[in-house]
């Protein structure tokens, strides 16, 4: 039995990609890196083990939005910026559903800034899928929250004033317990990130760096690009030294002195292996973590892909049912008639 | 009509009904003292209304003229409706109490002071250059009981090793003593109740009940009172009561809604005066199946429930008019994926802020249609604390059976106010059955087509966890029977029009009015929601005089009920009094052409008084 009533069959049938497909043609425009966002997360979701009636996805407004239509699970198209909203409510009433938050850069952060950081802070195991294109698309090209400064678009065609959010640091800052970036380009990392964020149970973010080819296109060209790749690409694996470039002779060393990170070669003036900062996404304390979210936003580091936490703690829902449960378990004699009656009656005739 | 009977000293003066009003400074505890003596009202029996009328402040400035908290009580051996037009006896803690609520008081009635208040410091924050109550005017005009409650506080506490600022918290249980004692209530519920309250501080619990007994004490020995007051148990229907605010009365309903349905009943809400309350009470709900989740804010809140419904919860989200304005998107959400969901505004004073504590009726045409696009949706309203309860059930049940958000409209005066409630016994509640569809409804049954309706125009509701019925719903236009996203005008009409005869449908689960009085006459007065109460009095107040005057209420405002044009037509005159501008006057004449209602509107923050309807409408007869 569910939290509702609601029989809720356990046994796994084994699936397919085509299980997660609706048949309903996805309507995004050639080329749009949205298309392979979706076939890894019907790649992924068969492997996951959860039944596909289970699993839930949210949606609010825009180009990455559409995506609950496209697949072949209980679904919502909801408000622009609301989805965590309608997700929260979903996931403390029925704990038992995997949901899933299927956004955008402008969706998250700008209408739905408010509710994305409490998402993130409640640690209610919901898992979100941000795509960041860093352009309005569906309202057709106009600076968004993740816009470089001085981006020229049609609402700043004198370019951007205004800084923009670096989502996994935003994600942490909130407490989020599980933070990671892929790009959807990269199919093989995009699958693992998936199936990582899947298990996980808690506020769940996953960025995707996303291609818009119509309004923003080549906006990720400075970390896909075959000639940059490696020296701009930092990939992130679990108890392994954070290294990159041609060689991966480059790495990240945690300087003691500053406080910050640094970019070190690898034979350049002693410094050896040893030096580079060990990644773990488990540590409890999430400074190195935003440490690590923030690079990109700095001239002459690599931007990370890969898990930044990965962090288990009591999820919200968890919590909420321990309360009703102790609570039912308190008055196990609790009935309509006493909830009607009160303790503070008086009788007439 | 009053009796008089012996006892002991003083002679007990039989009276039918009596209205106090307690006040004195946010921080006096005016609104514990009065939900006490409401409480001792209740438990000897008597019919009851309050009013609690405070200001927005926390606590405002000691003494100052806007700092000042009231508590209105009206209880009676009759039926009553309102807590009261005018207060018989006026019970002030300071000059700033006094000032602001004395015009308010009967010519003649009892005027209770603490004169210990009345120091230089506080008449001049009150605007008073001399003591009032050294005035010979006030000593005519009013029965005037000048008590240093200060003073016998103090006295009462004398080596109790309480703070000087402790012992003047206790005051109002002093106030609260003679109060007792002038109504004739015996002591111990209420030395038990202190004894509960401070179970945790029994320092306090001590001191409350020294000052408590001193109060009670003071009225029997001073000499100050030649007689005391008897109000009989009224004559309520034989069965067991208890007294319950409005909002508590809407948290009980929904929580009755689960222990009936079985089902979980989800709340997601955000605090704002005055519909916090829901949100508290239901969060001590829990073993009965409910469960509460304070959003982020207003948009969340119902958000959270959507969600919840969309999962099979029986959800519902609280508030009052500014967060109403801010879940007017999602609400056209719930319309379009016609998800049950139960909307409770609890009206304040607006437009804006406006005035959070006071009370209005001012939402009824957002309610009916303050959402963008064609979004229909049932609209039904309170008419008494206690009938907050029956219409939160009624309210869930209309939700659930025809798969609709649905409206219900309480107000700020319904809310804090507090009635009896008469316990039901379980067969009277009514019967909520809650249907999920769990196989594929077509293509004998190979698919699941999430609008295929019912003959009254009903969607099934498949949710999360059931296989073979998975399904997307959204905002999107949808096709009128795949579920599946259509830019089809003509889809898109059908559609429209389909919503909108399902709440027309909806009329079958709405009863006629019951005219009180002759079915035609001279004058109707129609009310609708918290102004039920003092439209009841006025209309049997002008059929005492004689008059041809009626009265229907109405609790449904969509739809409305079959019979009412009939019924409005049958009357030379409509008159309907509202805490608005016009609202329900202004909605009737587009309803009913030919209907030109008379209005009365009164938006001071407050409930309309009988004997000022009385009198607008023996100017009209």
């Amino acid at each position: 039995m569910s939290t509702n009533g609601q029989n809720v069959n356990t046994a796994l049938p084994t699936y397919t990609k085509k299980d997660f497909e609706s048949g309903v043609d996805p309507r995004w425009c050639p080329g749009c890196g949205d298309y392979s966002i979706i076939n890894q997360v019907q790649r992924a979701l068969p492997a996951v083990g959860v039944k596909r009636e289970n699993i839930v996805f949210i949606s609010g407004i825009g180009c990455s939005s559409r995506f609950p239509y496209y697949m072949n699970n209980y679904g919502m198209h909801t408000l622009h910026g609301r989805a965590p909203s309608f997700a929260s409510g979903l996931k403390v009433s029925r704990p038992e559903l995997q949901v899933w938050i299927v956004t955008g850069d402008g969706d998250a952060l700008a209408i739905g800034g408010n509710h994305f950081i409490h998402a993130m802070r409640r640690n209610l195991d919901l898992k979100m899928l941000l795509f960041n294109n860093r352009i309005y698309g569906l309202t057709k090209g106009q600076v968004s929250p993740t816009s470089e400064l001085g981006k020229k678009t049609k609402t700043t065609p004198h370019g951007s004033p205004d800084y923009p959010f670096n989502p996994p640091a935003l994600a942490l800052g909130a407490g989020a317990t599980f933070v990671a970036r892929t790009i959807d380009v990269e199919g093989a990392h995009m699958g693992g990130v998936l199936k990582a964020a899947a298990e996980h149970k808690g506020s769940t973010l996953v960025e995707v760096f996303q291609n818009c080819p119509v309004f923003n296109d080549g906006a990720y060209e400075f970390l896909t690009d075959k000639a940059v790749k490696a020296d701009a690409l930092l990939r992130m694996e679990q108890g392994k030294p954070l290294v990159f470039g041609k060689d991966n002779k480059k790495g990240i060393r945690f300087n003691p002195q500053s406080a910050e990170l640094e970019v070190v070669t690898i034979g350049d003036g002693g410094v050896t292996e040893k030096d580079i900062l060990v990644h773990d996404a488990t540590r409890e304390d999430p400074t190195i973590a935003f440490m690590l979210a923030n690079l990109s936003m700095k001239p002459g580091f690599p931007t990370p892909i890969g898990v930044f936490r990965n962090v288990r703690m009591p999820t919200c829902e968890e919590l909420t049912w321990q309360i009703i449960d102790g609570a039912k378990a308190k008055k196990p004699d609790a009935s309509l008639e006493k909830l009607l009656a009160g303790s503070d009656t008086w009788t007439i005739g | 009509m009053s009796t008089q009977v012996s006892a002991g000293k003083h002679t007990v003066e039989q009276v039918e009904a009596v209205t106090i009003r307690f006040v004195g400074d946010s921080g006096d505890g005016m609104q514990l003292t009065g939900t006490e003596f409401t409480r001792a009202s209740a438990l000897a029996g008597n019919d009851l209304a309050t009013f609690p009328d405070y200001p927005a402040e926390i606590r405002a400035p000691a003494g100052s003229l806007y700092g000042v908290s009231g508590y209105q009580v009206n209880f009676g051996a009759r039926e009553i409706h309102t807590p009261g037009d005018a207060p018989d006896v006026l019970v002030a803690m300071n000059p700033a109490a006094l000032k602001t609520n004395l015009a308010d008081l009967k010519p003649g009635g009892m005027l209770l002071v603490n004169a210990g208040a009345f120091t230089a410091g506080n008449l001049e924050k009150a605007g008073y250059k001399t003591n009032p109550l050294e005035d010979a005017a006030l000593t005519q005009t009013y029965k005037l009981v000048p008590v240093d409650m200060n003073k016998l506080t103090e006295t009462a506490l004398a080596g109790s090793g309480l703070s000087s600022k402790e012992v003047a918290r206790c005051k109002n249980y002093f106030a609260l003593g003679l109060m007792y004692w002038l109504y004739s209530r015996p002591i111990e519920p209420q030395l038990e109740a202190i004894q509960r309250k401070f179970a945790k501080k029994p320092e306090f619990a001590s001191a409350n009940a020294a000052v408590f007994k001193a109060g009670h004490a003071y009225g029997e020995t001073s000499e100050v009172f030649y007689q005391r007051y008897q109000v009989p148990a009224s004559k309520l229907a034989a069965g067991t009561y208890r007294n319950v605010t409005g909002n508590f009365a809407t948290a009980l309903g929904f929580a009755t809604v689960a222990r009936l349905t079985g089902r979980q009943v989800f709340l997601g809400s955000y605090p704002i005066t005055p519909a916090t309350e829901i949100l508290q009470e239901m969060s001590y709900f829990k073993e009965h199946g409910v469960v509460t989740y304070q959003a982020e804010d207003e948009i969340a809140g119902i958000g959270s429930a959507i969600g919840a419904a969309f999962g099979g919860a029986l959800a519902c989200t609280s508030t009052s008019g500014p967060g109403l304005a801010l879940k007017t998107e999602m609400m056209g959400l719930a319309v379009i994926t016609e998800l049950p969901l139960v909307i409770v505004n609890v009206q304040r004073g607006g437009p804006s802020t406006g005035m959070p504590t006071k009370t209005e009726q001012a939402d009824l045409l957002m309610a009916l249609f303050g959402r963008h696009g064609e979004a229909p949706m049932p609209v039904l309203a309170a008419q008494s604390p206690a009938d907050c309860f029956w219409s939160a059930i009624e309210a869930m049940k209309i939700a659930t059976k025809w798969m609709t958000p649905v409206l219900l409209l309480t107000d700020g005066y319904l809310g804090n106010g507090s009635e009896p409630f008469k316990v039901p016994s379980l067969d009277e509640l009514p019967k909520l059955q809650v249907k999920y569809q769990t196989v594929p409804n077509y293509a004998d049954g190979a698919q699941y087509m999430p609008y295929l309706r019912d003959d009254k125009l009903v969607r099934p509701w498949a949710v999360p966890g059931t296989p073979g019925l998975e399904h997307r719903v959204g905002g999107l236009e949808k096709d009128s029977l795949s579920g599946m996203v259509s830019y089809d005008g003509m889809n898109h009409e059908r559609m429209v029009k389909t919503r909108a005869q399902k709440i027309r449908n909806v009329v079958e689960d709405v009863p006629d009015v019951e005219t009180f009085g002759a079915a035609s006459g001279d004058l109707l007065l129609v009310s609708w929601g918290g102004t039920f109460g003092a439209v009841r009095g006025a209309a049997e107040e002008l059929q005492a005089r004689g008059k041809a005057v009626s009265h229907v209420h109405l609790r449904w405002l969509n739809p409305l009920p079959k019979n009412l044009g009939e019924v409005l037509r049958r009357f030379k005159k409509v008159f309907v009094p509202e805490v608005n501008d016009g609202q329900l006057a202004f909605y009737l004449r587009g309803k009913f052409p030919g209907v030109d209602p008379l209005q009365f509107n009164r938006i001071n923050g407050k409930p309309i008084k009988i004997g000022e309807l009385v009198g607008k409408v023996l100017e009209v007869l």
